[in-house]
């Protein structure tokens, strides 16, 4: 029932439900080659990959950048603002999870 | 820059990230993988300079560009010493915190991009988008998991970092009918917001409300099952990115979070598999309810444990083959890793043949024990895994067990009623002699008897597990 009321709205929003089949078909496929990808992944390497993996979802950075650079007489002082924040924990997550995945995984490298 | 322009260099960050998690499958490669991911976000950053709102940002000023740069070298330089400063140990912890912060950051961009839109539409007279209900919709879910991540990490942060109070299981009345009845409330409130879209409060209304569940859905989840719960938050970060996606219409959110997100699924099924737990289990089952049910620890204990010192125990080496070390998490707690090597070298210099046997859930997170012990430079290729490991434990002459319990407990094995009936365990009471090298018979978290410690072939050596194996390498020399 709910799924159908939502792609109700969506229907009657127009083209955003063309967009969002289009998102939903991307988001599926990189799910599935995510699942491909990742069971290769040997146990031993479960925590870098882990933490790796971290740092790719700071990929919100883009969006954080977005709303961050805006305009203030655009989109207003409080979204602008709340970019700003957004782009900084997104930074935490890109710079801290790439750099403690390199550290582990370098230690691994070393015999 | 045009938009394809813009997409192509999203497309090309995308690609790189898949092909940094090919690049995981092995140790050799790894490094590279992790520098190709590193990369593709490098380039996904560029990229963003030139979206649309940012360069008619700086044709209004230098304002937008101001923020963007000093967030960045904010959240680059606590990223930076937060990534340095961690010792190994606590790397569960710093995954839980950077695991919130991402969804933390995703639940800021949905609500930056409500308020901005909701600003555009009111004072510059834009008309909404077309894509306007799908925008909602993907703004409550991000707010939604969110929410639940931030707050839920920061729940499992407090529980790894064992400050006083959230050490327990939080258990309280009518938990689940409550953590029920607030699902419910958000699940309202996202359909308000869909109804109502310029009602912006609704939307922090429905992050007050998912941050509530996450605290208390992640409270109750004892100490043992958190490799479970990291794996999970890790999931729902990566969602919560392409639930923001979905929000700005990127591909390359879209298809970085759900990276994420299946990497996190596949991880909680491993972890669920190697505790035989179902995750529904996990998240809301109670554990060690049932432990009264099987043989108390006089009937399984009294009389039966033998007990050794050092010297004994350095005898064994002298006709083995093979040693099997099994490390657990006390032996990282104890700071043990560099002295277990050490023994480990002196055994090799005598020709015995040295394993590390690692069972999945053996550290705090998936593939914890892998890194401390990679940290003390143990080769990567002497750490065996479960199902490799197994085999050999018959042909094994001593197997060391060191700060582990419930994975080596052959009642996983012999006995349906057990609470951990079923659950895969590494088999060390088939090696001709087992050490295990442990404080006293307490019992470890599924509370427990663990008969291998009254076994026939089984040497107790009750001693503090650094000390134990320092003394061990000393009576080794003297021997």
């Amino acid at each position: 029932m709910t799924i159908h009321a939502c792609l109700t709205l969506l229907a009657a929003s127009g083209g955003g439900f063309d967009q969002f089949i289009r998102l939903l078909t991307v988001f599926l496929l990189a799910m599935w080659v995510g699942f491909e990808v990742i069971t290769k992944v040997p146990p031993i390497l479960h925590t870098p990959l882990t933490s790796g993996s971290n740092a790719v979802s700071g990929i919100t950075i883009v969006g954080a950048m977005v709303a961050a650079g805006s305009a203030v007489a655009y989109a207003g002082w409080f979204s602008t603002s709340l970019g700003f924040l957004a782009a900084i924990f997104a930074m935490i997550n890109v710079v801290g999870g790439f750099l403690v995945t390199h550290r582990m995984l370098m230690m691994f490298k070393k015999k | 820059m045009s938009s394809a322009w813009l997409n192509l260099a999203y497309l090309t960050a995308s690609m790189l990230f898949i092909v940094a998690f090919k690049l995981m499958a092995r140790p050799r490669t790894a490094v590279q993988g992790n520098l190709y991911g590193a990369v593709g976000m490098a380039i996904a950053i560029g990229a963003a300079f030139f979206e649309e709102y940012v360069v008619r940002g700086r044709a209004e000023g230098i304002g937008g560009t101001v923020r963007i740069v000093l967030a960045m070298l904010i959240g680059g330089g606590i990223g930076g010493v937060l990534a340095v400063r961690a010792p190994m140990t606590s790397m569960p912890q710093v995954v839980a915190l950077l695991n919130g912060f991402g969804g933390a950051a995703s639940l800021l961009v949905a609500g930056a991009e409500l308020h901005g839109l909701l600003a555009r539409v009111g004072t510059r007279g834009y008309t909404a988008p077309d894509a306007y209900g799908q925008m909602i919709l993907a703004t409550a879910a991000t707010g939604v998991i969110g929410a639940v991540t931030f707050w839920g990490s920061l729940a499992a942060f407090a529980k790894l970092q064992e400050y006083e109070q959230f050490k327990k299981p939080w258990n309280f009345p009518n938990q689940h009918a409550i953590n029920a009845g607030l699902a419910v409330l958000t699940f309202l409130l996202c359909w308000w917001l869909a109804a109502v879209p310029t009602a912006w409060y609704v939307y922090w209304l429905l992050v007050i409300a998912a941050s509530a569940l996450g605290v208390l859905l992640t409270m109750p989840i004892g100490g043992a099952d958190m490799p479970v719960v990291i794996c999970l938050l890790n999931s729902y970060s990566g969602i919560a990115a392409a639930a923001s996606g979905f929000v700005i219409d990127n591909n390359v959110l879209v298809i970085a979070g759900s990276l994420v997100g299946a990497s996190g699924i596949i991880l909680c099924q491993i972890m669920c598999k190697a505790m035989n737990r179902s995750l529904t289990n996990v998240l809301f089952g109670g554990f060690g309810g049932t432990a009264s049910s099987g043989p108390s620890a006089d009937d399984v204990y009294g009389g039966k444990v033998k007990s050794a010192g050092p010297e004994e125990i350095a005898m064994l080496f002298d006709t083995a083959r093979r040693v099997v070390i099994v490390p657990g998490y006390g032996l990282a707690v104890a700071q043990a890793q560099h002295a277990v090597r050490d023994m480990a070298n002196l055994l090799q210099s005598k020709g015995i043949e040295v394993l590390y046997a690692i069972h999945p859930v053996a550290g705090r997170m998936p593939g914890h024990m892998n890194v401390l012990l990679a940290e003390a430079n143990v080769p990567y290729d002497l750490m065996k895994e479960m199902d490799d490991v197994n085999p050999m434990f018959p042909e094994t002459d001593v197997a060391i067990v060191l700060g582990a319990n419930d994975v080596v407990n052959p009642v996983a094995r012999t006995d349906p009623k057990s609470p951990i009936a079923g659950m895969p365990i590494l088999n060390v009471d088939q090696a001709r002699t087992v050490v295990v090298v442990k404080r006293s018979l307490s019992p470890g978290f599924a509370g427990i008897p663990n008969p291998l410690f009254a076994a026939d072939n089984t040497l107790m050596y009750f001693a503090d597990g650094k000390k134990a194996v320092l003394d061990l390498v000393s009576a080794i020399k003297a021997a």
